[in-house]
């Protein structure tokens, strides 16, 4: 059981960080980075839309000046920058990570862990069948040849 | 026990939270440009006669500026405000005209009065931008070194007219 | 004369409200069998004058009763008939009637399909279910009320918003609220069952096919809604992790959490107190939802016009419900006991798990929608928490989950073999992983999230059909039937599971693909130019002007070309609506199994040329078949023999009595 207890460890831990790994990558393609900034500006005249979705004045001029700043060879991270120093952290849909946002940011797998937790109590107070993990690679062929009979 | 009531605990001080969220305005955005030296600008003057603005010029003394355009309905509103505030010739206060047509500009001043000590025209926002305004009328008053000390998002009324004087005398001289 | 009828069938409904709530409860714990009687024909009362109530009001939308100050904001003489009918729930206090509507006939449904719960059980749930109705029906009359009347009448209404102006207005709102409001019964069942004490198997076989009903609507309500932002609003989204969105989104990961968790109640008698929880939550997460779209705390795209009073109603009774339900639950749970034991590696392990999950996803959703709000008022400053916080954490929390639902079903109750399972398992990651590199190499190029999504989709296909196949070998041992004779005898909640996992994987596949492989264009366009994203070619033909009953349009006529063959004409239009005053998007989508083709009109230039949105979206259609899918999986799962079994039992024992 330790076995595929670790092996359910690495996978699902492989699994949770894959996404993350997509995120962040700054596109070639210069569509697709206009695409991809705008959608994580906030327009500040709207209810609750990003630049790329508003048609509001304020915001096609903002999107605007994203193009221009990626013609004047800013990153990425420097248009944000520039939104930032005019309207605050609000024009960010993406939260930069900070102190007071770190419960943000940490808070879901704190509470995932908190519930883990508890969930033992489920668990660990009943008998948990002991020995299972001294499955021999023979028991092992033996139930695999079972199976495939 | 506490499992069983940490629920309610949790619920507790969720409600704590929504019932002052229900005095807090979420469309309201503080500006990060508080207490920062405003960004420098070049503008030229509403009529064609009149100069260029540029912001140094404007620096030395505490000034307001005042963002505002004819086609918006709210800088009507709280134009008898800003004409009451210059006529007590306090403060110098300088106008902002926002992606405007400057002869709708001219039109309007010339109906309803003119508050400006001086205005810059800013036809298509990019100087606004820089000031970080999302919504006309805003004012900003700055002090005497070109810092950014107080700003006011919609129209002005006397609560916050009387917020500016008393930031004002707060000010070193 | 018609509002006024209307506003009295409400003072009325309050009326039975208070008998359906108070007596029942007082009878129940008294067993006075007299006052019990009296909960199931008040339910049903209630739900016959609330249902005219709410003919009332439709019926002034639909003869133009402008006197009525509802009427005159939301709607006009010259909105079409079904739109007339819609703005009866497109406004504030329409869509809190809807609302009742909804509560009422939930406790209607109850009264007449659980005539063999004990008298007690029933009396409470209805009682449980009259004291919500109180609540709304207060708040509706004296905060809210739709028949107020506005003196002078207005000669014209201010028309209904014209974003609302969709067929989706007119099922949308019903489905949705169906699904959020049937949340109530395993709300007022477990409230019940807590109240008499009697958490057993039975109760969570009542709830079951509840619970699951309103997820099946809630499901669809979701699903329509979001099909409606991606055609309506014109950018092309079909998600946007908006508050409103939230809002609707927890209470469904809650419940589903609550079906799968009831599942573990009913056949091993375990988690009581656990589903007991999920239960008040998920209706907790549902009235939550209502405060948040109607107090405007949170600005959202969809928020009703927001009152303080309003906020402040809404929350107290938010208070009252929710601080007393769980103050219950601290109270009576401690006697309830964990149930059955059972190994980590087991089905209830798996579906511990999957609870764990759903419901940490379910936090995260919150924390992320109600962050801005922590911040603001402890003075922090102002935050936007929006798309890329959500992908990032419910992609994380949620991939486990689904790796789960692999597992679940192929691990037995109570304690699997080990080292069969992990033989199974090995075997569906080989072939999820062989068909995922598959798709890959013919896809061309790929990311690490679009690998994630299809091999997610083929682990949940390859271990339904795993399960599917073991369940049959061993079906079809132990009996001598036919193959057909097999599949008939295997559960209809067995074909449920299967069909709602299926449905799963049509989804991730749709969004895997949608969010990495779709093509967006902003396009200058003139007449007689085209455009070419991937093998099709977009060329702008004319336009036309169009008059509709109220509005003018301007239509871009627009050829498609797939590889060189002509396929479509899209037509998207830019609406100006007379009395609001206010353009419109309509886009035009050429749609297939495989794709969406999807076209928006922007603005036009001086040009004399207009920009326009070109998007290609593969797979798109999957993500709302997907849902279906999961919808019809749960009708199959709440309509199996068991669950009528159960209650013809119950009624041939009462017979014997």
């Amino acid at each position: 059981m330790k076995l595929l207890l670790s092996n359910l460890v690495v996978v699902v831990s492989l699994l949770l960080g894959m996404p993350l790994i997509g995120i962040g990558q700054e596109s070639e393609n210069l569509d697709q980075r206009i695409f991809l900034l705008t959608n994580e500006l906030r327009c500040l005249v709207c209810q609750n839309q990003s630049l790329a979705e508003s048609e509001a004045a304020l915001a096609v001029d903002l999107k605007n000046k994203v193009v221009k700043l990626i013609e004047q060879g800013k990153t990425d991270d420097q248009i944000r920058e520039y939104m930032v120093s005019r309207y605050g952290d609000f024009v960010l849909y993406d939260p930069p990570f900070k102190l007071k946002t770190m419960l943000l940011w940490w808070g879901p797998f704190l509470i995932l862990l908190l519930m883990l937790i508890m969930a033992k109590s489920f668990v660990s107070n009943k008998k948990i069948i002991t020995g299972s993990q001294s499955y021999t690679e023979e028991q092992l062929r033996n139930a695999r040849k079972k199976l495939n009979e | 026990m506490i499992k069983y009531l940490s629920p309610l605990l949790v619920f507790i001080v969720l409600a704590g939270f929504l019932a002052k969220g229900l005095y807090l305005n979420p469309k309201e955005i503080p500006s990060p440009l508080i207490g920062k030296k405003i960004p420098d600008f070049k503008l030229s003057g509403l009529s064609k006669e009149s100069p260029l603005v540029f912001s140094d010029d404007l620096l030395g003394e505490p000034f307001i500026i005042n963002v505002f355009a004819s086609w918006c309905g709210p800088c009507l509103d709280e134009h008898p405000i800003l004409i009451e505030l210059a006529d007590t010739k306090a403060i110098h206060v300088f106008g902002l005209n926002y992606k405007d047509n400057s002869s709708n500009a001219l039109n309007w001043l010339e109906k309803h009065g003119n508050p400006y000590q001086s205005i810059g025209v800013d036809p298509k926002g990019v100087v606004a931008i820089d000031f970080g305004v999302y919504g006309v009328p805003e004012t900003f008053l700055i002090d005497s070194d070109g810092f950014i000390r107080f700003k006011h998002v919609g129209p002005l009324n006397r609560e916050t007219i009387n917020e500016i004087f008393k930031i004002l005398e707060e000010l070193p001289k | 004369m018609i509002p006024e009828i209307g506003n009295f069938l409400l003072m009325l409904a309050l009326v039975v409200a208070v008998i359906q709530s108070v007596f029942p409860l007082v009878g129940a714990s008294r067993g006075n069998f007299q006052l019990m009687s009296l909960a199931v024909t008040s339910g049903r009362l209630q739900f016959i004058l609330i249902l005219f109530s709410f003919f009332c009001l439709i019926y002034c939308f639909l003869f133009n009763d402008f006197s009525v100050l509802n009427v005159a904001k939301n709607s006009n003489s010259s909105l079409p008939w079904a739109y007339r009918i819609a703005a009866s729930w497109g406004s504030h206090e329409g869509s809190m009637l809807l609302w009742l509507v909804m509560l009422s006939g939930w406790t209607f449904a109850v009264s007449i399909k659980s005539r063999q719960l004990p008298m007690e059980m029933l009396s409470r749930t209805i009682g449980v279910m009259g004291l919500i109705s109180i609540g709304f029906l207060i708040f509706i009359i004296f905060t809210s009320n739709p028949f107020d009347r506005l003196l002078p009448a207005a000669a014209d209404g201010a028309d209904l918003n014209p974003l609302l102006q969709d067929p989706g207005m007119v099922i949308h709102p019903p489905m949705l609220y169906m699904g959020y409001v049937g949340c109530v019964v395993p709300f007022a069942f477990a409230i019940a069952a807590l109240l008499g004490g009697r958490l057993d198997s039975t109760w969570a076989r009542w709830s079951r096919p509840w619970t699951t009903y309103s997820w099946v609507f809630l499901t669809i309500g979701i699903a329509l809604g979001s099909w409606w932002a991606y055609y309506e609003l014109g950018w092309g989204g079909w998600w946007f992790w908006d508050p409103v969105e939230n809002a609707s989104f927890m209470p469904w990961l809650s419940a589903t959490a609550l079906m799968h968790s009831l599942a573990v109640s009913e056949k091993r008698g375990g988690f009581k107190a656990w589903t007991v929880l999920l239960a008040i939550l998920t209706f907790a997460l549902s009235l939550l939802g209502t405060f948040l779209v109607r107090s405007g705390v949170i600005t959202s795209v969809h928020a009703f016009a927001s009152d303080p009073a309003r906020g402040i109603y809404i929350l107290a009774f938010l208070v009252l419900v929710v601080g007393a339900s769980f103050s219950l639950y601290a109270i009576r749970a401690p006697k309830v006991g964990v149930g059955g034991s059972f190994d980590v590696i087991s089905r209830e392990g798996a579906l511990l798990a999957n609870n764990i999950l759903f419901l940490a996803s379910t936090a995260a959703i919150l924390l992320g929608t109600l962050y801005p709000l922590f911040l603001d008022a402890l003075g922090l400053g102002k935050i936007s928490v929006g798309p890329p916080y959500f992908d990032v954490i419910f992609v994380s929390i949620m991939t486990p989950a689904i790796f789960f639902m692999g597992i679940g079903p192929l691990a037995v109750w109570k304690k699997a073999e080990i080292p069969d399972l992990v033989f199974r398992l090995k075997w569906l990651m080989f072939i999820a992983g062989t068909a995922a590199s598959i798709c890959m190499f013919f896809a061309g190029k790929w990311s690490p999230l679009v690998i994630l999504g299809v091999f997610l989709a083929f682990w949940i296909i390859s271990s339904s059909f795993l399960v599917f196949f073991e369940r049959f070998k061993s079906v079809s041992q132990s009996t001598n039937l036919t193959n057909i004779g097999v599949c008939r005898r295997l559960p209809l909640g067995f074909y449920g599971m299967l069909t709602a996992h299926f449905g799963v994987a049509v989804f991730i596949i749709g969004v895997t693909a949608v969010g990495g492989y779709e093509q967006e264009k902003d396009l200058k366009m003139r007449i007689g130019e085209g455009v070419q994203v991937e093998n099709y070619i977009v060329r702008l033909d004319r336009f036309a002007e169009i008059k509709g009953p109220n509005f003018d349009s301007t239509v871009g006529v627009f050829s498609i070309f797939e590889d060189g063959n002509f396929i479509a004409v899209l037509k998207p239009e830019k609406r100006f609506y007379h009395v609001q005053q206010m353009p419109m998007t309509e886009a035009a989508i050429d749609s297939s199994v495989t794709r969406d083709l999807y076209l928006s009109l922007g603005e036009p230039l001086q040009d004399g040329s207009w920009i326009v949105r070109v998007y290609l979206k593969p797979f798109v259609g999957w993500i709302w078949a997907g849902a279906f899918v999961m919808a019809l999986g749960g009708i199959l799962a709440a309509s199996d023999r068991r669950f009528r079994k159960l209650r013809e039992e119950k009624v041939r024992e009462k017979n014997l009595v």
